[in-house]
């Protein structure tokens, strides 16, 4: 076993026997991260000094018996996240000189769980963008074939999993942004149930969708560290206060009698045919581990992106406010006057995705507007959470294909902002209606990775990774390393 | 044309708590600048509010006491726009569903006639930071520290219909506000203030004229010069075939005008929408029921008691219950003197509200407690003292030299009662002054003042009075 092919779960096992030290795993990371892996842009700021010392920490706590399962395991945080000390761009130019004073909740979390940080993961700007090509500090590339893009816009971190550069890292999911890069880039990557994590020093792009998640190579390290992300948090209004089950523990239950629905929406038009066959495999899989089988129908999935376009970008161009050049960020040099400053400041710091958004969000919220776009928008929210609502009755969980293609080239969609947002379609509807969702590897598209979702009721979590876990002990597209990388 | 002025008033109350409305951010006014502003006031990336219990029980208390409805579901709202004070490039507000709709208020007019405001809606929002141009060259200093400060917007209908009307319902909120504790008032802070709206129309005519908003009225001789500068302003401008142009102004207290701050076509889209960062205010009968219980008696139900169980005027229980703190103290000094409280009215209204007002103070630092002014007044009804050597009593007290008995020991003050004292006085008096003693008994009756004025004055005032008239008169007509 090479460390950096590892899981979360092996490398705490051989922490625990003694094998390595925390020290010695994280030297291993550091090195890949500024070496062979640099070239995949994946990680933007390595905290190599504080990495060392906080695995010297976890060394020594391990010394004094007070070793938990995560102590001493390297991660990297998607750079959404504030690091108190720490460069927090959000991969834009906008906050390319901020330093965060304090830390995001689930930063807390993990530190307390004694997970090293290695650095802050490569992102599409402000979490804008589903191929990792809108960050400031350039596209990130897919480990499998670095002509492709990783998806987005947790990019960075799953490229960074994929490549060998840490065992596990977060990422934040609005629209399908821990799914999709997690399925492009051949890993594991969950979304738990809106209100599941706090929010509360993530960077808004749009609040109501926003859920932070783990991205790791199985559905036993995301278990994991969702029990240490997981919790009430009393600054995030919208987190809700409900105990966190141990997710790990609950793995290795069999899927006997568990009754996934499998959308027909999913598989019709704008569906690539070896994804499809993929997830026809996948299904199959599942068949022989005991899980039955119902066509179900979530009829409004083709209303979830055009909703989506209107509420994420509403909520963003509100969110985005707040980067004025006032007080901290980007500002323009020598303002004329207070609209010079706001205009070049802004103009200036965000890229075109980002102020394409802006725009949009501005102007779906303008007075006259508002009902036909703002409102018709929530009420068709409602409608696609009732479908689920309405599904779950007959079904434990819901299966289909992560993105409807694997990994497409650098800059072949960056022109076409529509088919760059279709990426998304299978994803989308999950985060309008506050649900879970999971990605897990499910074999090959011409060499690049294809993924399969499973969607599960609110709050059940245990249940998605469980029947990821199942997945996973009878398949092995998980244990895959691109050989670049391996 | 004849006009009607018609006014509707947007009063701003900070309410008094003790953190901010989405922070744990003091909300102590002075501090230095940007001393009081956390992470979440100065609109970090990545921070989320949350909300303050306590200035939703200060809003529902607010709306029970004008009789509004409470309700159960409210919804926080964002206002964009951008400006340097605002750090989120939003407030937020409420907006469609405020937690406070639908009461009023009887305000009392000069002429003692009474009057219905209806009130709107009150709905919780957080206050901006300040931009400081003095003492900054070439650069806009921006302040955080009230960034975030909770702040209750009370609407009034416009059923306002002239600047005297407005000031009283002004005060009327002012009052409230004060009686249930949810806001200082101070209104040099800033703590209170509120926006005009003015618009005339023919007398007769229901539908109202173009308004223009006066903004950032921080007293009430500012908002009744305001008013009728803009209602003169405005008839000036119609009757001369001129048309209201609807946009906001400023109040220039210096020069006594309003002039245009910005139109209508000048005017930010707000777009509101619901924020996102927070759930939707719930509140249940039960919790309204709490807080009902909790609330004090209120200016009009104390007015009708004053004037009940004391016997005082409508207009004297109505100057003391105009604000709670000097009602309380109204009924702890009648207590201390033994029920006196037509005195204790005077007494109130009179000699101790103007001695607050010389030096400035406050009722809550007062030097003279109640029970030292009624213990006072104890010794006037007891004939200890009269009334005019009470009013050297009192300033004793106030000068600090202790209660009423002892200023009276350590002055000897005490009256003289003693019959036989005041006749041998009177009989020097009357000894003294022969001639008058004469024109007196031919028929001048008034010389009894001056017989009155030297006996007072050989006693050096501490003679009763009464008794000394009783006297005289029996002696003088001999």
């Amino acid at each position: 076993m090479s460390i950096h092919t590892s899981t979360v779960a092996e490398l705490s096992t051989a922490l625990a026997r003694g094998d390595h030290s925390s020290r010695e795993l994280t030297e291993v990371f550091l090195e890949r991260i500024q070496g062979q892996g640099a070239a995949l842009n994946a990680v933007i700021t390595v905290t190599a000094e504080q990495a060392l010392a906080a695995a010297d920490a976890a060394d020594r706590s391990r010394a004094a018996g007070e070793a938990g399962p995560l102590t001493g395991v390297p991660m990297v945080h998607k750079d959404i996240f504030c690091t108190r000390g720490v460069r927090t761009s959000c991969g834009s130019r906008m906050l390319d000189n901020f330093i965060s004073p304090y830390n995001a909740h689930v930063v807390d979390r993990l530190a307390a769980a004694g997970m090293v940080c290695m650095g802050k993961a490569n992102m599409d700007e402000f979490a804008m963008g589903s191929s990792n090509e809108t960050s400031f500090y350039g596209p990130v590339k897919n480990p499998w074939d670095t002509a492709a893009v990783p998806g987005g816009s947790s990019g960075g971190s799953a490229a960074a999993v994929s490549g060998g550069l840490a065992p596990a890292a977060t990422g934040t999911d609005t629209g399908g942004s821990i799914r999709q890069p997690a399925a492009l880039c051949g890993i594991t990557g969950l979304k738990p149930t809106y209100g599941r994590v706090s929010r509360y020093g993530m960077i808004a792009f749009a609040s109501s969708l926003d859920q932070a998640g783990p991205m790791a190579r199985t559905a036993e390290d995301c278990a994991l560290l969702l029990e240490a992300m997981a919790g009430f948090d009393a600054r995030d209004s919208t987190c809700v206060e409900r105990d966190v089950p141990r997710y790990s523990q609950a793995l290795g239950g069999d899927l006997k009698g568990v009754t996934i629905g499998l959308p027909k929406e999913y598989f019709g038009e704008g569906l690539d045919p070896t994804v499809a066959s993929a997830i026809d495999a996948a299904i199959a899989e599942y068949r022989k581990l005991g899980a039955e089988f119902r066509e179900i129908s979530l009829a409004n999935t083709h209303l979830a992106v055009p909703a989506y376009y209107v509420i994420a970008p509403a909520e963003c161009s509100s969110n985005l406010s707040r980067f004025d050049g006032v007080r901290f960020g980007h500002r323009c040099d020598s303002p004329r006057d207070l609209e010079d400053l706001y205009k070049r400041s802004r103009g200036e710091g965000f890229g075109d995705e980002v102020q394409r958004r802006i725009m949009v969000g501005t102007y779906a919220l303008s007075a006259g507007y508002y009902d036909a776009y703002y409102l018709k928008a929530q009420q068709v929210r409602r409608l696609i959470r009732d479908d689920f609502l309405q599904a779950f009755e007959d079904v434990d969980l819901i299966l289909g294909p992560t993105s409807p293609t694997a990994a497409f080239n650098i800059g072949e969609r960056s022109d076409d902002p529509v088919s760059m947002y279709l990426s998304d379609i299978y994803t989308i509807a999950v985060n309008l209606a506050g649900l879970p969702g999971i990605s897990v590897p499910a074999g090959f598209a011409d060499g690049r990775p294809v993924g399969l979702q499973l969607i599960g009721n609110y709050f059940d979590e245990a249940r998605l990774l469980n029947a990821a876990h199942a997945y996973q002990q009878v398949t092995d597209w998980h244990t895959r390393v691109p050989e670049a990388f391996a | 044309m004849e006009w009607e002025t018609v006014i509707g008033l947007e009063i701003h109350a900070q309410l008094a708590t003790r953190s901010k409305i989405f922070s744990g951010a003091s909300t102590a006014y002075g501090a230095e600048p940007n001393t009081q502003a956390c992470a979440v006031d100065l609109g970090l990336p990545g921070v989320l509010p949350v909300l303050n219990a306590e200035a939703v029980n200060m809003a529902i208390r607010f709306g029970l006491a004008t009789g509004c409805s409470i309700a159960p579901h409210s919804v926080f709202a964002r206002k964009n726009y951008f400006y340097p004070d605002l750090p989120k490039g939003y407030q937020i507000s409420q907006y469609e569903l405020p937690v406070v709709h639908e009461g009023e208020v009887i305000i009392e007019l000069d002429d003692g006639e009474t009057m219905r405001v209806g009130v709107t809606r009150a709905h919780l929002e957080e206050d901006a930071g300040k931009s400081l141009h003095e003492g900054f060259e070439g650069v806009t200093g921006i302040d955080l520290n009230r960034a975030g400060t909770p702040l209750l917007e009370i609407v009034s209908e416009p059923d306002l219909r002239s600047a005297k009307q407005a000031v009283a319902y002004m005060k009327k909120i002012h009052s409230l506000v004060r009686y249930l504790e949810i806001c200082d008032g101070n209104m040099q802070e800033g703590s209170f203030r509120c926006d005009a709206n003015v618009s005339m129309r023919p007398k007769g005519q229901e539908k109202f004229g173009t308004r223009a908003e006066i903004k950032n009225l921080n007293s009430f001789r500012f908002v009744e010069k305001a008013i009728n500068y803009e209602i003169e302003r405005q008839i000036d401008l119609l009757e001369s075939g001129g048309t209201v142009v609807q946009e906001t102004r400023l109040y220039d207290s210096v020069k006594g005008e309003t002039r245009s701050m910005r139109t209508k076509e000048e005017a930010n889209d707000y777009r509101y929408f619901p924020d996102p960062d927070l759930l939707p205010l719930e509140i249940t009968s039960e919790e309204v029921e709490q807080i009902r219980a909790t609330l004090p008696e209120l200016p009009d139900a104390k007015k009708e008691r004053f004037m009940a169980d004391y016997g005082l005027s409508a207009y004297d229980a109505g100057v003391l219950t105009a604000s709670r703190d000097q009602a309380d103290f109204f009924e702890a000094v009648v207590q201390a003197a033994d029920g006196e409280a037509k005195l204790a009215a005077n007494w109130v209204m009179g000699d101790f509200s103007g001695a607050l007002n010389r030096d400035g103070r406050e009722i809550g630092d007062s030097p003279v407690s109640p029970e030292m002014l009624g213990g006072m007044l104890k010794r006037i009804s007891d004939n200890t003292i009269s009334g005019k050597i009470a009013k050297d009593v009192f300033e004793a007290m106030w000068n600090g030299e202790g209660d009423a008995d002892a200023v009276i020991e350590a002055r000897g003050l005490k009256q003289v009662t003693d019959s036989g004292a005041i006749e041998a006085m009177i009989d020097e008096v009357i000894a003294a002054n022969p001639g008058q003693l004469e024109q007196y008994r031919a028929g001048k009756d008034k010389l009894l003042g001056f017989f009155v004025g030297q006996v007072m004055k050989a006693s050096k005032g501490k003679a009763n009075p009464a008794q000394v008239n009783e006297l005289l008169k029996k002696k003088l007509s001999g």
